[in-house]
Order: structure tokens, then sequence, then C-alpha cells
């Protein structure tokens, strides 16, 4: 793939800063996003993730100029645009749909925005972009008579090529493959890095906001529940939909019952969990602690751990790299961890098992959360 | 109770928008209102007017004269049931004819695209050679002298003194013939999108192939078939083009005839138009009551 | 058995029904060839000459040209403003909604005799003299309401999404509306205007009652039809319909040509 830097004489302008402040969005019978503020750092991939009706599509629309918000003001690089018509941002859309203009060919869909700025070269700027996406020899085609990777390629190069300050992507990649999927969201990113925009990327899908994005903010019922590196965001959930959404997570509700050392003693019913004080929302009173499945050890003989669980096998599952247990622990409920398959199984279904946990691995709750909240049912 | 959550600025800019909404269908509406509305409106006053004792032909003064009612319908409500029977007659064999049709053009002949389109263009060319021309050919073809008549004698089906024209047979046929594209065309731009794979599933399922027709293809078409028998039904029902040139007698008069000769021949202007509202209201009572029986939204 | 039968049928029927859509215009086709004087009931002996002077009989030129000339006015103003309207009903909202749907679904089920009889109590009421100008009128009446039902179909078909991404890509209202949604409703507003002219172009019961003196080819027909009509009205009869065939035709092939270029590109 060459690099679209070769093919402008321009250098590679980065994208601008993008602005919320304090934005809503009203519908006639339900409010759609309460005062939302966010701020992207130009030149960022980031991704707003969030379960279907949470918000982040009208974020999106708003962004695009296609919905005007009831309160607050959106900011590209440093210039209000909230009253500005869609077709004078300097913002262009993936749409989930593609929504390719059937009528037109494909070069002429990628020169529409070009040539609607009364740019010269339109044509000659919409083949390098072709060309970018690997799609010069469909030039001549029409939309309805390429496959859907193609298709999204070419909603993709229609959108890059009038160089956006914001490119916005609607969950570009939804309709397409598992296989097609993985393999474009490596393109994107590799596309996103060279030409250097600021990139939106809406989408349900919490892996592909963690394998391609920057920055994660995770949304839900209209606000921004947490935001950040994607490891960040993974290793310390700040809220249980976060914790339940991105990943799965194991919760239990506890009282802190002592603070020694930075350290956080929580009673969950009878047994004591460590906790570091900088890993808690909360250090005082009821709490939700957590860990991740995946660092908790599992053996039918005593293991390692600062924090140690004892319970029953209910349920063993194969999944070719890995198997998944489900630990059912004496009065705080279910357990799931797994294991790597190295040969060994460290426990059957109905085994009496231990299981262990470092301090450092929890992460501590506000004691007032639902504990299933963003389960993906 | 609903509250509208959006504030008085959203709303406004709502309103702008369907602004330009407004700008849209205005000029055609006002025609429609003008053109449309009010000379419905007109007519149904006229066909209250009274003729003042001792008044010319054609001078009628506007009154309340609700007797014009009764005076037309006692002397022509054989021609207005007339036209309903013929009416209905004629969608029910332009159904029959025109399903097949509709049928072999729009699923049958769907993979041999020429073919197709030929036969497409043979359905919808005829608008063109101007329906009088055809309906006189009709005519002609069916004259005593003509050689379906000579055949039909010879063979003894048609008695040596029968006819074909000047008979319901031949009014009817030629309504038949004249509204069948009106039928044909809307069951194919039906059966057109009628996806074949329901047919194999449901053989799939163990239908039979007439089990299948009755219980995919039949509904599927159902808007087609819908819209198809309304815009057969209602131009037969007022139509006197077939009645005057292939009947032309006592037998066959149907009360589109009767409406123009009470206007034109005649010049009893509130006779015509109360049998024009008679023929109107009866028209829009039993459609009505089909769309209410049978209807679907697509229509609209 | 019964799949055999079930097989036949459908050509069989569908067959002998295109055959009889076309008996009348082959016979009119024959009998325009035909050297049969004034009346041509009979037939007489062949001949080219009503193809070589198809204005020969009185009047038939007259009356064609009118007739083309009021279904090109009628079709244009009836599209324009019946497109208008099908794109705010299907976009926009406002008041009066049920009452406006009634107003354009009526005129479909009043029949041609009343619509022709009340726009006649209208210009007599007016005191408008009866030609040109109230067929015109009245044509544009009925066709508007074939034209707004044609083209809303394809406006509710069409996708608003892609008027988004027109938006998106910097194009103006104005532009999203001539780059994006009128090329792609072109085809539903072309195939109303053809229907709308074929409908003004065979009318004859509302321009009877709405023309007064003035001859319209249907008219000229009727007409004649008691003394027998002229064997050039055949001629324009089948050279109509032979145009029309053309005219598919020719689109048909040019949309399979372009197709398959565009397959082999």
């Amino acid at each position: 793939m060459t690099t679209l830097a070769q093919h402008t004489q321009s250098p590679v302008t980065s994208g601008a800063d993008l602005e919320l402040s304090g934005i809503s969005k009203r519908f006639a019978s339900f409010s759609a996003v309460e005062n939302l503020d966010l701020l992207v750092p130009a030149g960022t991939f980031f991704a707003l993730l969030g379960p279907s009706g949470c918000g982040k599509s009208t974020t999106l629309r708003m962004i695009a100029g296609l919905e005007a918000p009831s309160e607050g003001s959106i900011l590209i690089g440093g210039q209000d645009v909230t009253a500005l018509p869609s077709h004078r941002r300097e913002v262009n859309t993936v749409f989930q749909s593609y929504a390719l203009f059937p009528h037109l060919s494909v070069l002429e869909n990628v020169a529409f925005g070009l040539k609607r700025k009364k740019d010269k070269q339109a044509i000659d700027k919409a083949r390098t972009g072709l060309e970018l996406v690997e799609l010069a020899h469909l030039a001549n085609r029409k939309p309805a008579q390429l496959s859907g990777g193609q298709q999204q390629r070419v909603a993709l190069a229609r959108a890059l090529v009038n160089r956006p300050q914001v490119l916005l992507l609607d969950e570009p990649l939804g309709a397409l493959d598992m296989k097609l999927r993985r393999q474009m969201q490596l393109e994107l990113k590799k596309i996103q890095t060279e030409v250097g925009l600021t990139f939106i990327h809406v989408t349900h899908d919490q892996e592909e906001a963690m394998t391609m994005a920057d920055v994660v903010a995770v949304m839900n019922g209209g606000r921004i529940e947490q935001m950040g590196p994607p490891r960040e965001l993974y290793e310390l959930p700040r809220t249980a939909f976060v914790a339940n959404f991105l990943g799965k997570s194991n919760l239990m509700r506890g009282t802190v019952s002592a603070v020694t050392d930075g350290m956080l003693s929580v009673e969950v019913v009878g047994r004591t969990i460590l906790l570091p004080a900088e890993r808690a929302v909360q250090t005082e009173g009821d709490v939700v602690v957590g860990v991740r499945p995946e660092k908790i050890t599992i053996d039918r003989n005593p293991v390692d751990g600062q924090n140690q669980l004892t319970g029953t096998v209910v349920d063993v599952s194969f999944t070719g790299t890995t198997t998944e247990y489900l630990v059912d622990v004496a009065q705080i409920g279910l357990i799931g961890t797994f294991t790597q398959n190295r040969g060994q199984q460290p426990a059957a279904e109905g085994d009496t098992v231990f299981l262990g946990w470092e301090a450092e691995h929890s992460f501590g709750l506000a004691g007032d959360e639902r504990v299933d909240a963003g389960v993906e049912s | 109770m609903s509250v509208d959550l959006r504030s008085k600025d959203e709303l406004r800019a709502e309103k702008r928008k369907n602004r330009t909404g407004i700008f849209l269908i205005t000029p055609g509406l006002l025609v429609l209102a003008l053109f449309f509305a009010l000379p419905v409106v007109i007519l149904l006053a006229m066909s209250l007017y009274s003729k003042p004792p001792g008044a010319e032909v054609g001078e009628f003064v506007p009154g309340l004269q609700f007797s014009n009612y009764a005076t037309v319908l006692s002397a022509y409500w054989p021609e207005l049931l007339r036209s309903f029977w013929f009416a209905l007659i004629s969608t029910v064999l332009a159904l029959l004819i025109g399903f097949p049709m509709a049928y072999l053009v729009a699923v049958r002949l769907r993979e041999k695209t020429l073919l197709q389109g030929i036969l497409l263009v043979l359905l919808i060319a005829p608008f063109f050679s101007s329906f009088i021309l055809r309906t006189q050919a009709w005519k002609q073809i069916l004259a005593d002298e003509g050689f379906v008549a000579q055949t039909l004698k010879f063979i003894a089906i048609l008695p040596a003194d029968g006819h074909l024209t000047a008979t319901p047979f031949a009014v009817v046929a030629g309504l038949t013939y004249n509204f069948l594209p009106f039928m044909v065309l809307p069951i194919y731009a039906n059966l057109g999108r009628l996806d074949t794979r329901l047919l194999e599933a449901s053989g799939d399922l163990y239908a039979s192939p007439i089990t299948s027709f009755a219980k995919i293809t039949l509904p599927m078409s159902a808007p087609g078939v819908f819209a198809g028998t309304l815009l057969t039904f209602i131009p037969a029902a007022g139509d006197y083009v077939n009645s005057a040139l292939l009947g032309n007698n006592r037998d066959t008069t149907m009360i589109g005839q009767v409406i123009d000769s009470r206007f034109f021949k005649i010049i009893d202007y509130p006779g015509a138009a109360a049998l024009s509202f008679v023929l109107m209201v009866s028209i829009l009572i039993l459609v009505t009551i089909y769309i209410r029986r049978f209807g679907t939204e697509e229509l609209m | 058995m019964k799949q055999k039968i079930g097989r036949w049928l459908i050509p069989v029927i569908g067959g002998a029904a295109f055959i009889y859509l076309l008996v009348p215009i082959a016979y009119i086709f024959v009998f325009s060839f035909n050297d049969g004087g004034r009346a041509n009931l009979q037939w007489q002996r062949f001949t080219l000459d009503n193809w070589m002077n198809p204005c020969g009989a009185p009047a038939v030129c007259q009356s064609l040209v009118h007739s083309l000339q009021i279904g090109t006015v009628a079709t244009v103003i009836a599209t324009v403003l019946g497109t208008g309207i099908a794109i705010g009903l299907v976009r926009y909202k406002f008041r009066f909604r049920k009452l406006t749907d009634v107003l354009i679904i009526l005129p479909l089920a009043t029949p041609e005799v009343v619509l022709g009889a009340s726009l006649l109590a209208q210009f007599l009421n007016l005191g408008w003299e009866l030609g040109y100008g109230t067929i015109v009128i009245a044509h544009v009446v009925f066709c508007m309401s074939f034209v707004i039902v044609t083209v809303r179909a394809r406006v509710s078909s069409l996708d608003s999404r892609l008027e988004e991404a027109a938006a998106d890509l910097y194009a103006s209202p104005a532009a999203a509306f001539w780059k994006v949604t009128f090329p792609l409703l072109l085809p539903g507003i072309i195939a109303a205007a053809l229907l709308s002219f074929a409908m003004s172009f065979d009318d004859f019961i509302i321009t009877n009652f709405n023309s007064g003196a003035f001859q319209t080819f249907p008219k000229f027909i009727y007409v004649s039809a008691t003394r027998g009509i002229p064997a050039q009205a055949n001629v324009i009869g089948s050279a109509m319909f032979i145009v029309a065939l053309l005219v598919v035709v020719t689109g048909q092939v040019i949309s399979y040509r372009k197709k398959r270029q565009l397959e082999n590109s």
C-alpha cells in the first residue's frame, strides 16, 4: 500500500482538536445525550463505545452536523461550529450503511465531496484515494457491483480524500464477516497512522474499540462512564458498567473493615479480600470488589495469591486456547476464570478448588453499583 | 401525556424546515382544490338547480330542488345498475386474464430478459394507439359481416340471425379489453418483487404447487390485485365509449352515456349533475367498503 | 399430471391474452394499408397511399398535433406539480395531511365522466370559453394524481441517508437535491411522465366534456366513427404504436448494453 503523503504536494496535515462542551440532545419523547463533555486531541484514534441506544450515534451525528444539539457547543480546531450546517463542516463520515450513491460510479462517489468543494483536481485526487484503498481497478463500477468489503473501502476513500479535520466512523465494520473485519481493522488503523487525521469511531464491539483506538470512551445512557487508553480502562474500570461491558469481571459486594499501608481489607461475607486504596473509587463503607477472570489462578491444591477463595466447579467449557471455569463460592456466588491449555487440566466439574489472585489485581467500585450493569445478555 | 422535550428554538427550526414542504405541495394542491374539489362542489350545487317556468333550453336558476335526484334515479336506475354490473364482470374477467399474464411476464420469464422486455413493451404500447381506434377496430372485427361472426355462424355457435356487436357481450368484452393493462401492470409490479426462493421453501415444506400459489404467491401479490381491480372497476363503471361504439342500444346503455346526453343533447344540466353525483358517491361507497374489507396500506 | 397442467396453463392463458391484446392493433395496422376510401370498413386492396400521405384526410393531422401539444403541456405541468407534492408529502410534516391525502386519492376514485362533468360545471360557472386551455387544465388534474402516486412510491423507497451523506460531503441542500435526490427519482419521474402523456393523449371522455369545438385525435376518431374512420387515422395509430415500441425497445437495449459494459469493465 502506498502512503498518501507520496501523492499529495502539501505535507500531511494532521486533524484538528474536537471539543464537545455540555452537549445535550433531546427528541420529542426521549433524551438521547445528557450534558456531555469531551475533548479529543488532534490526530487521535478515538473510540466511542457503548451498547445500542446509548447515544453514541446521536453524538456522532451532532459532530457531523446532521443533528443540532439541544444545548451545548461543538468546537473543531478551536472554532465553534455548532451553528454550521453539515455541508460547511470539515468533517466527513463513513456511514454504517456506507450510503454510497447508487447512481454514481465508484470514482464519482469518491470525487463527490471534492467536486462540491470545486476542487479542480477532484478526479485525480479521487483516483489517488482509490489507490490508497486498493480499488483503483474498480473505479468505473457501480456500488451495487461491489462486495461488502469493497463498498466499505469506497466509503472510507470517499470520506478520506476530502482531508477532513475530523473523520467519523459509524460502526463501519458492522456488516462485514469476522475475518474481513479483523483485516479492515488493521487497515483502518494503518491508514489513520499514515494520514494523521482525528478519527472518531463509534462501535458497540469492545474488542474492536480496544484493538484500534488510542483512547476509548465508554458511553451508557447518554453519558460517558469512563474514558482513557484501552489498557487503563480494562485494568482499572471505575464503574460496574465499564467492568462488565469491557471484557468480563467478577464483582463481589463487601464492606471496608480496615486500611493498612494503603491497602484496604474488604469483608466479603466472612472472607477478607485485599484491595489497594489507589485502585478503589471509595475507601470506606460498602464497596464492590472486582477482579478480571484471567488474573485468578485455579487448582485442586492450594494456590498462591494474597486473596483466596474456595468453591466447587459447576461448569467447564473448552474453547481451544483456553478452558473456562465457573466456580460456585459459598454465599458469594459464581466466579469465572480460565486457564491456558498447556496439557494439564487443573479441575473437573464437581471438584472442590482453590482460587487465588494478587491484591494489586483487585479493583474497587462504589458500593451502590448494580453488579450486573453492562452485562451483555 | 407526553411532554415534548425539545426547546422552542428546536421546534421553530423544525417549522422552518417544513416550510419547504409547504412550498412544494401548495401549487399542486391549489390546482386540485380549484379544479377538482371546487368543481365537485359546483356540480353538487348545480344538481339542485331548478328550471323556472317558461325558461329557455339550458336556462336554470340556483335552488334546492332535491326532487331532481328522485326524477333521474327513477328514470335511470337500470342504467346505473347495469354500469356497475358490467364493470364488475369486466373486472373479474380482467383479473382472470390479467393475473396469468402478469405471472407469465414477471415470474416465468424472469430469467429470459429479452422476451420479458418484449412482452412488457407490448403491454404498454397499446396505450399509444388510441383506445377509441382499438374499440372501433373491435367493432369492425366483430361486425355481422366480419370474419369472426361469419365463422361462429358457420359452426352454429351463433344463430344465423345473431349479432356479436350491439350486445352486452361486446360491451363487456370491450371494457375488459380496454382496462386490461391497468389490471396487469400493478400485479406485474408486485409479482416482479416476488422472491421465487419462497416458493422453493414452501415446496420444501410439503406444499403442492397449488398450495404454494394459494398461500404464498396470491397473498404476496394482493396489493397489486387490489390496485388493479380498483383501476379497472372505477373507469369501467363510468365509461361510455365501449357501450356507445360496441353496444348502442337499450340493453347496453351505461350511465356515462346518459350523463353525456343529458349534458349535451338534452341540455339538462341539473339532471346530468345529479346523475354524476350519484355515480361518484356510489363508487366512493363501494370503494370504501372494498378498501375496508381487503385494503392494504400500500395503496395510499 | 396436475403439475404438468399447471406448467402449461399459465403460458397458454397468458399467451392467448397477449394475442387478445394485440388483435385490434394488428387490425388497425392491416387496415392502414387498405385502399378503402373514406369509410375504410371493408378490405378493398393494398395501397401505400395512406402511409405516403398521412395527412390526406381532412383534420386528421390537425387533431393529432393538438393532442400531442396538449399531452406535452399537460404532462410537464402535472409532472412538476405532482413531483413537488410527492416529495413534500413524504419528506415533510404539516397539518391537514389526511385532507391532503383525500384530495389526491379522490380524483383516482372518480370516474372520468364525473371529472369531466364537474369541470364543465366549473368552466360554465366561470364563463370560460372551452378549448385548448380548459382541456390542458382538465388533463393536468387527472394526470397529477397518477404522477403523485407513482413518484411518491419512489420517494418513499429512497434512502434518506443518501441525502445525509451528500450533506456530509459538502453538498448544499440544493446540490444534494440535484446531484443525489433528483437523479435517483428520475426513473420514477420519467415513468410518471410517460404514463401521464399516454393518458392525456388517449383521453376522450374528459376532453369531450371540456373541449367545445376544439378537436383532439381521440375526439376526431369518435366523431368519425359513425361515418367511418379514414385509413389515415389507422396510419397514425399504427405509427404511434411503432414509435412507442421503438422508444421503449431502444431504452431497454441501451440499459442492457450499459449493464454489460459495466460488468466487463
